[in-house]
């Protein structure tokens, strides 16, 4: 059973995340302008655009990694309250981050601890919320390491040792052990080649339906879109341009730039 | 401030300002006669008497009132030798002292916090004890009794050092018998024997941050300190279990000191964590390299760290002390010749001792060392 299934219904149609009109400038430099975007439980939202359109300003400025300059985020928490990020304090925020929350960066050295074990990246989060019985952390390591097919006898190797495709998974893993409700990811798939990105993006998947997660994916590739996504944004010189279910918008874009996107790289 | 030149002992020779002279120095010349270089002071008695109040490290904080301070300290030194060039009590000057006092009350309001501190160069290389030599300075008084320990040793080159330093510019009394001592000051052991209310124990701390291993911002470090996120040190100690089966840290074993600071109580080894559990005596920390101090007043919990199913457990050896047969205690092991022939004592020589003079016997407590 799938977590959205054990929602009351009243739960999967109130919007777990709440964007009104966020703007973000880096100085006088525009980073995102003017950005609405409600996601709901269970629900794959995909930002995507060209290079420097503002899809990671947008990220970091939804998980809290980045104050905007206007407007609101907000976030359903348990108690089923919604609350501005920016007015939680940073502890709470900080908490949030490692429970409610994940976050896959492009980089997956950015998002492991390099130098400790495969387990112990795993069964961070999990003492960091108070776990407390090394069997059962290492079970659980264990049984995440296998549901994103790393060998169990990797479990104590460092993820220095590892490829490309094998950390991000590592990182994902590592994640999704605390059963966040809503995952960032920056360019899940960038940097890997094109068989290990198709086996990856099969994994998010499957994981993403079976977890019920939330999730927000960053992505300049029209085609990680497509496999992932309900809904999608397209975002061109910090705003968006084009909005909707991800089918429609790629079916059936409505704006140039859009039909030029999809013309242009979806038909490989 | 101060002018610094080492006599013959080896150890500095400092010459204290007068404040109300703007700070020129009242005399370079060298010691001539009189008390110096050790000893002397304090052991007899009776010059320690002289000297009660008289060189309290509170009297000549300046501050309340407009006579030019440590005016009384100076003129009980000078009566004695009037040729004598004169110290601050205890080496470190009284604006200096009053610093580290306010770390130190800071330290002992937040068990376990680390608090900054303008640490001073001290006549002795850093990783020699300067951080406990400066606490030390700040608390202690003309009829404190100093005991200085390094690894359970009273007669190592650097506890003799230190012990000498303290004699020299403080007068005060020493001792190597932890019983009778008021302020010890130790190097990666805490004595045997359980201290009392009125003792205090000053720790060298080489690294205090117990995050570091893991976290080396110093920036984050601190943050994680202040969001009481600690999951990291279970990873380390998880670490630990993966590779070798069990907890494998046995020196400066992490501890939460009153259920919420995690403390690095210096490289001790983990058989004495549980000594500093709900201890009677107060327990200040100095780290002098890295300008910390942190604090563990009388009667705090202080639990180390562990699993559930890993639960913390000290060393246990398998023999008693081969000289004064004591068991429970922390034992050393030493070579006696080069076929392999080996020993374990004692690694708190005055507990070994007492317990001979009380006529306790090990195995080999008749052979010669
Ligand atoms: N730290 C920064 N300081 C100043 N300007 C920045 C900073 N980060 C991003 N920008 C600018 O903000 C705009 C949006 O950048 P952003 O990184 O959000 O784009 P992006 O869509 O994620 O691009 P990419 O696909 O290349 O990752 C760009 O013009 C960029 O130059
Ligand atoms: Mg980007």
């Amino acid at each position: 059973m799938s977590a959205v299934a054990m929602l009351p219904d009243a739960e999967t149609e109130r919007p777990l995340l709440k964007v009104s009109r966020l703007s973000h400038y880096y100085g006088a430099r525009l980073g995102c302008r003017d950005v609405s975007l409600d996601v709901y439980p269970g629900e794959v939202v995909a930002v995507v655009g060209e290079s420097g359109s503002g899809k990671t300003t947008l990220l970091n400025c939804l998980a809290g990694r980045l104050t905007p300059t206007a407007g609101s985020v907000e976030f359903r928490m348990r108690d089923g309250r919604l609350r501005s990020l920016f007015g939680l304090t940073e502890a709470e925020r900080r908490l949030l981050a490692r429970t409610d929350w994940g976050f896959v960066h492009q980089n997956p050295a950015e998002g492991l601890r390099m130098t400790v074990s495969a387990g112990a990246n795993v069964g961070e989060r999990l003492m960091a919320i108070g776990d407390r019985h090394y069997g059962t952390i290492r079970a659980t390591a264990l049984d995440w390491l296998a549901r994103v097919e790393i060998a169990a006898d990797r479990i104590d190797d460092e993820p220095r040792s590892f490829s490309g495709g094998m950390r991000q998974r590592l990182q994902i893993a590592r994640n999704l052990v605390t059963r966040p409700r809503l995952v960032f990811m920056d360019e899940p798939t960038g940097g890997l080649d094109v068989s290990v990105q198709a086996r990856l993006l099969d994994l998010l998947r499957q994981l993403v339906a079976d977890l019920g997660l939330a999730a927000v994916v960053v992505t300049h590739d029209l085609a990680v879109a497509r496999l992932l996504s309900d809904r999608m944004l397209v975002m061109k010189d910090g705003t968006v341009i084009e909005h909707g279910l991800t089918d429609r918008v790629l079916d059936d874009p409505r704006e140039p730039y859009t039909q030029l996107l999809v013309s242009s790289i979806l038909q490989v | 401030m101060m002018d610094v030149d080492v006599n013959e002992a080896g150890l500095p020779r400092v010459v204290v300002s007068d404040p109300a002279a703007g700070f020129t120095p009242l005399s370079n010349s060298p010691p001539q006669g009189g008390r110096g270089p050790v000893g002397g002071l304090g052991e007899g008695g009776s010059e320690t008497a002289d000297l009660d109040g008289a060189l309290s490290p509170l009297e000549g904080e300046s501050g309340s009132g407009g006579e030019p301070p440590r005016e009384g300290a100076l003129g009980a030194v000078l009566d004695d030798d009037a040729t004598l060039p004169t110290y601050s009590f205890a080496y470190l000057d009284e604006q200096t002292k009053r610093m580290i006092r306010r770390a130190i009350l800071k330290g002992i309001a937040i068990p376990g916090y680390q608090v900054p501190f303008a640490s001073r160069e001290m006549p002795m290389p850093y990783g020699w004890g300067t951080g406990g030599v400066q606490v030390t300075a700040a608390v202690i008084g003309p009829d404190d009794v100093l005991k200085v320990i390094d690894q359970g040793a009273d007669d190592t080159t650097n506890a003799v050092a230190i012990r000498g330093f303290f004699q020299k510019t403080a007068g005060v009394a020493t001792t190597t018998r932890t019983g009778e001592a008021t302020v010890i000051q130790t190097r990666h052991r805490i004595p045997e024997r359980t201290l009392e209310a009125h003792q205090i124990l000053v720790y060298q701390v080489p690294i205090p941050e117990p995050l570091r291993y893991l976290e080396p911002r110093e920036t984050e470090t601190r943050k994680l300190h202040g969001l009481e996120e600690y999951g990291l040190m279970h990873v380390k100690l998880y670490e630990d279990i993966a590779r070798h089966g069990h907890i494998a840290t046995t020196f400066a074993y992490p501890v939460k000191v009153e259920g919420r600071y995690i403390m690095d109580p210096s490289p001790t080894p983990k058989f004495d964590n549980p000594k500093m559990h709900r201890s009677k005596a107060l327990q200040l920390f100095g780290a002098g390299r890295e300008k910390r101090i942190y604090a563990v007043p009388p009667h705090t919990d202080v639990v180390s760290l562990d699993f559930e199913d890993h639960p913390f457990r000290i060393q246990s050896f398998s023999q008693p002390c081969a000289l004064c047969a004591a068991e429970g205690v922390y034992l050393d092991e030493v070579i006696l010749d080069d076929r392999g022939g080996r020993m374990f004592v004692c690694s708190d020589t005055d507990h070994c001792e007492e317990r001979r003079a009380a006529g306790h016997r090990g195995a080999l407590s008749g052979e010669a060392l």
